[in-house]
C-alpha cells in the first residue's frame, strides 16, 4: 500500500512533502506537545532519526492536533519546542487534520516506516513500552533494519499506545 | 490501598466527559486521583483542554501519564 503523498510546512516555513525523496526509507510519525506518552517517547524517536540518518533514513514528525481549543500544540509553540530541544527532523504542522484522516492517523505516537518506494511497511507504536527506555523504539529500529536489508517486516503492524489525536 | 490499611472497594471512578463538568470538578486532565479529594501528585504542565491526558513527572523527571507509583503509595499513607 503506497503512502498518500502530503505538503505540510515545517516550524520555520519550509514545505515538506513525502514524495521526491530519494530516501532509502522514510519514517513518519504523529506527535504533539502536550501528550504524555507522545513526550514519553519522543526521545527515543529522535535517536532513532540520529541514528538512522546516516543510513539514507528520512525522518518527518507531525502534529495534526487542533490548535484551537489545544493552543499549546500551536505552530509557535512547536516551533519552540523545536529550538529548545534541538530536534534531528522536522515537525510539520497538519493545520487541517486532512493528512492524519488520510493517513488514518489516530493517536501520538503514532508511527509509520515507508519502503523506498513509499510503500507502508510498519505501522504502530515504537516499542513496547512508554515507561521503559531501553525498549529504544525497537519495532521502529526493526522495521527499518528489515527494510534496509530488503526484507519483509516481521511484525508489520503493532496497536498505537497515546492520547487520541485532537480533531476539530 | 491494602497495603496502606484502606478498603480497594472504595475507589470510586468518575468519567469526566464534558468541559463544563470538568470545570465543576476542577479537573485538570486524566487521569486525576484523589484521596478525599486532595490530588496526590502535583500537576504538570498545565493542559489546554482538560479532556485530554495529564502529563505527569516521574520522580526521576520522566514525563509520563500515570503519577509516579511512590507519589500515589505517600498520598495512601498520609490519608491511612
Amino acid at each position: 500500500m503506497s503512502a498518500p503523498d502530503f505538503e505540510l510546512p515545517d516550524t520555520e516555513g519550509v514545505r515538506h512533502s513525502l514524495s521526491g525523496s530519494d530516501a532509502a526509507a522514510t519514517v513518519v510519525y504523529w506527535t504533539c506537545n502536550h501528550c504524555p506518552y507522545a513526550l514519553a517517547w519522543e526521545d527515543r524517536m529522535h535517536a532513532v532519526s540520529r541514528d538512522y540518518a546516516e543510513r539514507g533514513v528520512r525522518t518527518l514528525a507531525i502534529n495534526s492536533n487542533d490548535a484551537e481549543r489545544y493552543p499549546g500544540d500551536s505552530l509557535p509553540a512547536m516551533a519552540e519546542r523545536v529550538a529548545e530541544e534541538d530536534w534531528p527532523h522536522p515537525f510539520l504542522h497538519d493545520e487541517s487534520q486532512e493528512v492524519a484522516r488520510a493517513w488514518g492517523a489516530e493517536r501520538t505516537p503514532h508511527v509509520f516506516v515507508l519502503d523506498a518506494d513509499l510503500n507502508l511497511r510498519y505501522e504502530g507504536a515504537p516499542d513496547g513500552d512508554y515507561e521503559n527506555e531501553s525498549g529504544d523504539a525497537e519495532w521502529v529500529r526493526a522495521a527499518l533494519d528489515a527494510v534496509l536489508a530488503g526484507d519483509q517486516v516481521a511484525r508489520p503492524n503493532t496497536e498505537a499506545v497515546g492520547c487520541t489525536i485532537k480533531w476539530r | 490501598m491494602e497495603e496502606a490499611g484502606l478498603d480497594p472497594a472504595t475507589i470510586e471512578l468518575r468519567e469526566v466527559e464534558t468541559e463544563d463538568d470538568a470545570a465543576r470538578e476542577s479537573f485538570p486532565g486524566s487521569p486525576t486521583i484523589r484521596v478525599d479529594g486532595v490530588d496526590v501528585a502535583e500537576a504538570g504542565p498545565t493542559a489546554d483542554s482538560p479532556l485530554t491526558c495529564r502529563v505527569y513527572r516521574r520522580r526521576d523527571g520522566r514525563p509520563s501519564p500515570l503519577p509516579d507509583p511512590e507519589d500515589v503509595r505517600a498520598a495512601l499513607v498520609s490519608r491511612a
